[in-house]
């Protein structure tokens, strides 16, 4: 965006004037207001946004969470944000359906009045609905769509192709995408969406030889009678986050002079409105959008970060608009610009929660839906255990799920301590809910399931939890890969964010023990980078875990202690562990 | 992506093959560029390499671009380019602080050739690469540094 100081102050004023409609009288007790989604038009262009859905057709449970740090100059900034702190940040009340919606407060009691989130029949009424308002609007998929769920494996990502066009996407970019393998993508690509006049776009990934576009960098469209382009930014460390051997001929990265080069292209070709679909995760593009000029909105994802209203991020020639629209299809963005004189001048943002008891199933999507999971409901069905305690994931250092899972691979594979990975991805389960065979794949649904058992020297496994830490913390975000920390079984640990590599981890006990730099132990994990790795899936061992139990009750959270980090950081609360 | 251009390629791979082979650094740098002394190219540490090749207290320099990954994709093939805008630039060299032979290349740019050179280099760990250009006899440097992580466990 471009604009002088007192055009900025304006646009501030507008996007102040037009914050979320809050209720400020609905209580936990209280049902959603009725016009709680009567979100009137602004302006002339709109983008529909959803991210990360992680094949969650469905309404779910999913917990946000009670620690999500900052490091460096994001200390306390946006998205690191969390509970109470986050609430008063953008002026929700306590108690209120969108408290519930963008927090993890009183979970398990919040989630009995509002309900399920999430599910495409009911994502789908809302794109209608909005669209109705706004025709032309465009609908952008974030990617991390086609990976997370036990039919989008077992379909091969085909269930979430045949959805997302029925839902009417418009634009894409991907991530986990990429774990179908290269030549799956290409397939989609070039026959379904094709055919679909689906756009895929990503200016990052190129070819390891030439340095070719794999895909379009970006496509230009048309929105009452304005030209707008929208640019496509994958996730940039996918081959170093997930299988190289996935992808072996092309290469991805951040690429921010690239970026550059197709925003001054867009606008050389007459594009008015310039936005990039990001699949960078937030605090790398609040970086890019300070770095990278032209670009009036940044739609992000990766990190899950349900952030309701957009960060304006000011750099060498304007302001540029940072959102992020959380996961699970929990969400829509619903961003409004009025575009005058070829550029925005001013913008309205509401990112909706999908409650699923406020808007009615559509039809034709819900009928696909069941045609998708009929020839696997017996199998997602099989209740393997019941859980007593609230099984959820999401946070910086642990989730209950994971240690479910850890937990599991320690016994069954008999091993001193298990590492699994710090997805942000996996739904979220009540005190009595059923673990079915689908929530459990819901957890672990990947093309590289095999589990490993390992013997490590303690020197080594310190080396492993130092280089996830610093993914995780490293203070330029251009040097973080957006998941959370190795989830660790068996061993404790204090963790210290803001310093270096080498010196985060400390005080590492097995069993009352001190870990030994020397000594061998057996370590248990999943999901192994490296092509040709055997190993039974890890659905299977966690399933066997689980049918031995029947029931999941007292799970013991190892939490790391943190320090280094204040006792009022508002990136924590609630922590089950010790933290200043 | 030009399907033509790669199935060309690969049907002369007979000839491609030593080329591809000096960028991927697989032979020793020896072999193929003459730069610098043969002892700079068996330094062990940053300091005795530059020392081989005559460079002291290089002075820092904002001409110089080094386009690397921030995070390497695979540490056995990192793309590096550097650029030097300085005017005169007869020599850059290529240091990965962290490599057992620190070393990597010394490009001799005669002739006024562009002070731009592409290569492709082995990296054992997380370490800053480092040009050192030479121009009228004098000496610069710039660094970036590039990650080598374990990999695994993303978002």
């Amino acid at each position: 965006m471009h604009m002088n100081r007192r055009e900025f102050l304006q646009l501030l004023a507008v996007a102040a004037a037009s914050g979320m409609a809050l209720d400020s009288k609905s209580a936990l007790a209280g049902i959603a207001p009725a016009n709680f989604y009567d979100v009137p038009r602004h302006g002339n262009v709109s983008f529909l946004h959803f991210t990360d859905c992680h094949a969650q057709l469905l309404p779910v449970w999913f917990r946000e969470p009670n620690v999500n740090l900052g490091v460096g100059s994001a200390v306390g900034k946006v998205p690191h944000i969390v509970g109470r702190d986050l609430l008063k940040t953008y002026g929700i009340k306590p108690g209120s359906a969108e408290a519930h919606a963008f927090s993890y407060l009183d979970f398990t009691e919040a989630a009995k009045v509002y309900g399920k989130v999430g599910g495409f029949a009911h994502l789908k009424t809302l794109v209608d609905r909005m669209r109705a308002q706004r025709p032309g609007a465009l609908l952008l998929d974030g990617g991390d769509t086609w990976q997370g769920s036990a039919t989008s494996l077992w379909t091969n990502a085909q269930d979430m192709v045949d959805a997302c066009i029925k839902l009417g996407v418009n634009v894409m970019t991907p991530h986990w995408e990429s774990t179908f393998g290269a030549e799956r993508v290409m397939e989609i690509v070039n026959k379904d969406f094709k055919n679909a006049n689906v756009d895929f776009v990503a200016q990052n990934v190129v070819t390891n030889d030439f340095g070719d576009q794999v895909f379009k960098p970006y496509v230009i469209k048309e929105q009452n009678g304005v030209k707008i382009a929208v640019i496509g930014q994958a996730f940039p460390y996918t081959p170093i986050a997930n299988p190289r051997w996935m992808v072996p001929d092309w290469s991805f990265g951040i690429r921010d002079d690239n970026m550059q080069k197709w925003v001054d292209d867009a606008r050389t070709n007459g594009a008015q409105v310039v936005v990039v679909l990001s699949h960078n995760g937030m605090d790398v593009d609040l970086k890019m959008a300070s770095r990278v000029t032209g670009i009036d909105a940044i739609f992000g994802g990766h990190t899950h970060d349900g952030v309701p209203q957009p960060v304006q991020v000011k750099n060498a020639k304007g302001i540029t608009l940072v959102t992020n629209a959380g996961s699970n299809s929990k969400f829509l963005g619903v961003m409004d610009f009025e575009v005058k004189g070829k550029r925005v001048v001013s913008y309205k943002y509401r990112l909706l929660p999908v409650f699923s008891n406020l808007l009615p199933a559509d039809k034709d999507m819900d009928a696909f839906i069941k045609t998708v999971r009929a020839p696997y409901e017996a199998k997602l069905n099989e209740t393997l255990a019941i859980t007593d305690d609230f099984l959820y994931r999401r946070g910086n250092f642990n989730g209950t799920w994971d240690q479910v899972i850890v937990d599991a691979l320690m016994e069954v594979k008999g091993a001193d301590a298990a590492f699994s990975p710090g997805f942000r991805w996996g739904t979220t389960l009540l005190p009595g809910d059923p673990i079915t065979m689908e929530r459990l794949m819901d957890q672990t649904a990947i093309t590289y399931p095999q589990t490993t058992l390992n013997e490590m020297t303690g020197a080594t496994i310190k080396t492993i939890m130092e280089d996830v830490c610093d993914n995780l913390f490293n203070d330029d975000p251009y040097y973080q890969q957006g998941g959370d920390m190795v989830r660790v079984g068996g061993i404790e640990y204090t963790v210290n964010p803001n310093k270096k590599i080498g010196e985060r981890i400390t005080d590492m006990m097995l069993k009352g023990k001190p870990v030994e730099a020397d000594k061998v132990y057996k370590v248990a994990g999943w999901a192994p980078v490296g092509e040709g790795v055997q190993g039974e899936p890890v659905w299977d061992v966690v399933a066997s875990y689980l049918r031995d139990k029947k029931t999941i009750k007292g799970v013991k959270l190892n939490t790391p202690k943190i320090v280094g980090i204040g006792k009022n950081n508002p990136g924590i609360a609630d922590y089950d562990g010790s933290y200043s | 992506m030009n399907a033509f251009r790669r199935n060309v390629l690969k049907g002369a791979a007979g000839a491609g093959t030593v080329a591809v082979a000096v960028a991927a650094g697989l032979l020793k740098p020896t072999q193929a560029l003459a730069g610098a002394p043969r002892s700079a190219f068996e330094a062990k540490n940053v300091g005795d390499a530059m020392k081989s090749m005559g460079v002291s207290a290089p002075a820092d320099s904002k001409d110089i671009t080094i386009k690397a990954p921030d995070i390497a994709e695979n540490g056995a093939v990192v793309p590096v380019e550097i650029t030097s805008g300085i005017a005169g630039t007869t020599a850059i060299a290529l240091i990965a602080e962290k490599n057992a032979t620190p070393l990597v290349a010394d490009f001799d740019l005669s002739g006024g050739t562009q002070g731009f050179v592409s290569t492709r280099i082995k990296m054992g760990q997380t370490a800053l690469i480092r040009a050192v250009v030479t121009a009228g006899g004098k000496s610069y440097t710039a660094a970036k540094e590039v990650k080598v992580t374990i990999g695994g466990c993303g978002g």
